[in-house]
């Protein structure tokens, strides 16, 4: 990466280099020529000058072209002695004019930054006011619940049988799971953009692994998870509390996010090198111009329901992303999604020892 | 019956009542500590059947309270913390930790561990017929039963059997399993390890999809019981 000062310096030699290939090019053909029609050309020279660089090496520019122009062009030449006060008025004038042109053009290039910068701030702010209102909503909600449940539980006016206290008390309950699971993806989103996220490899049973998740999906009542177990599986070496991470949140948004009743499917395969993940269903699907945005940190369909908190996906990418696995997302045929995961991993079979 | 006596190391006191008013509403005797320190005088003063311990207290580590414990105590000590990455979980039950688990936790579970915990403090290891679930572990002849039909088992996966089953109800790390079965210079091949409890929970369990008496501490071993 470049430093700003060698930007600096690199600046500096190409105004200068510019000014001396022009005052060369000129002097070349100065017998054809007028000497005031060199100063013009030196003049459009600062002026291209002006608006690439920084304002110091725009005025090295000016007043290098200025002295060239004296001492080579105005008569006597090879002097910076000025014999004709016409003469003395041009290059005085050039020399405003040359500086001026310098400090106008680098204004403009200011403002116009200034500009920019303030449209990509209120961009940044737009953006991070949407991030954190579905944040603060996601996490408000859950809390009101609570706390609202707790207030009606406490009030001792209120005479609640038996099975209504049971009902709101199952509420905290889910209130609390939701809060939870929330607090787990915020804390694991930002394990991923901390940036010092390191898989740990270790050999993975992927039957047992999918099995464990699968039992861990809650209110999964209505859907069907599919899996069947591979007896010739390898052993993969992966970073499974990762894996175990991008196995549940996907399964988790397909129970949310499929009508009930609706089939998920996971495939596991040893693919070339890598372990394949698929994750299918027969749900409503994505459309295509969401494909690539799903994954977008806090990004979610137009109108998917309420619930959720946009960083499922994103977190599923994190951590197949550290593993160095690459994921992708295509339509099911012919309705519904599928999740493509592939993660590099070394593999062992070694089955041989079964009879140990 | 006399009440198991339990000693709760924690420094938020509304874990310590939470925990007070389940335990003593479970038929237990709770004595609680805030810190360290007190934590080792009450252990000193009133042996609990139990410690149930925080990581991080205010005075010191709850890992350096744990080992000091473990210089005398032997009974079972369950570590209940926040803490959930894999080397501190790792570190704890490698420093002696019975069981560990993680904040926020469902108190049916606590209630299941602390049961099993207490169980294995009665049960210790010299006993060489054990008896688990519908399992039956004779350590003697070398024989494993299920619903009293004999097993058939090979050699490693009797002896990993027997392994689970003198320590039931404790976290065991795979370094640990893999340096009793395996020995010394095993320690790191894991592979081994899933392989042998594949094979195992398909001959002991009912469902080995669902499997109910070994179960997996992802990234940290297995706890076996019923």
């Amino acid at each position: 990466m470049k430093t700003s000062a060698t930007l600096q310096y690199r600046q500096y030699a190409l105004s200068t280099l510019s000014v001396l290939t022009v005052s060369v090019l000129c002097f070349l053909i100065k017998d054809e020529i007028n000497y005031r029609i060199a100063a013009l050309i030196l003049l459009l020279t600062v002026s291209v000058v002006a608006m690439l660089f920084d304002i110091l090496p725009v005025l090295l520019a000016a007043f290098l072209s200025a002295v060239i122009w004296n001492f080579f062009f105005i008569p006597p030449q090879f002097t910076l002695h000025i014999s004709s006060t016409e003469d003395l008025l041009t290059f005085l004038s050039y020399f405003f004019v040359a500086s001026l042109n310098a400090v106008l053009t680098f204004k403009i290039r200011q403002a116009e930054r200034k500009a920019r910068d303030k449209e990509e701030k209120e961009q940044t702010i737009k953006l991070y006011n949407t991030l954190l209102n579905s944040l603060s909503h996601e996490l408000r909600t859950p809390i009101s619940t609570i706390l609202g449940t707790v207030d009606t539980l406490k009030d001792s006016n209120l005479q609640l049988n038996n099975e209504q206290q049971l009902d709101l008390l199952n509420d905290i309950d889910i209130a609390t799971v939701r809060l939870n699971r929330q607090v787990e993806n915020i804390l694991n989103m930002s394990r991923i953009e901390s940036g010092i996220l390191k898989p740990k490899s270790d050999w993975c049973d992927m039957n047992e692994l999918v099995n464990s998740v699968i039992q861990k999906i809650e209110n999964c009542d209505g859907h069907q998870l599919n899996y069947t177990v591979n007896e010739n599986l390898p052993l993969f070496k992966l970073d499974i509390g990762f894996t175990e991470q991008i196995l549940l949140n996907l399964l988790h948004n397909a129970v949310q996010y499929t009508p009930s009743n609706s089939i998920i499917e996971i495939k596991i395969f040893h693919e070339s090198e890598n372990c394949k993940i698929i994750i299918s269903d027969n749900g409503n699907g994505i459309p295509e111009s969401e494909h690539q945005l799903i994954f977008d940190k806090f990004r979610r369909l137009p109108d998917s329901k309420t619930g959720g908190s946009g960083l499922g996906l994103s977190i599923v990418k994190g951590f197949t992303e550290a593993q160095n696995g690459t994921i992708l997302l295509q339509n099911n045929h012919p309705n519904g999604t599928v999740f493509k995961i592939e993660i590099p991993a070394e593999t062992s079979y070694i089955n041989h020892l079964k009879n140990e | 019956m006399n009440k198991h006596e339990i000693l709760v190391v924690d420094d938020e006191a509304q874990i310590r009542k939470l925990l007070q008013i389940t335990l003593e509403s479970n038929d237990y005797k709770v004595r609680l500590a805030t810190t360290g320190k007190e934590a080792q005088i009450s252990a000193a003063h009133h042996p609990p059947e139990l410690i149930i311990l925080d990581l991080g207290l205010p005075d010191k580590s709850g890992h350096i309270v744990l080992k000091e414990l473990r210089e005398w105590y032997n009974k079972s000590i369950i570590i209940l913390s926040v803490i959930d990455n894999e080397e501190d979980i790792v570190s704890a039950l490698d420093n002696g930790a019975t069981d560990y688990l993680t904040k926020p936790f469902r108190t049916a579970e606590l209630l299941a561990r602390i049961r099993a915990a207490i169980r294995r403090n009665s049960t210790e290891n010299d006993e060489s017929n054990i008896k688990i679930g519908e399992l039956e572990i004779d350590i003697i002849s070398r024989t494993a039963k299920k619903n009293n039909e004999v097993l058939k088992l090979t050699s490693t996966e009797f002896n990993l059997l027997s392994l689970f089953a003198r320590n039931e109800g404790r976290v065991l790390t795979h370094q640990f399993i893999l340096k009793e079965i395996w020995g010394v210079g095993f320690q790191t091949e894991t592979q081994y390890l899933r392989v042998f409890v594949g094979t195992l929970r398909k001959k002991i369990e009912d469902n080995p999809n669902q499997p109910k008496y070994i179960i997996t501490e992802s990234g940290v071993g297995y706890r076996f019981g019923k």
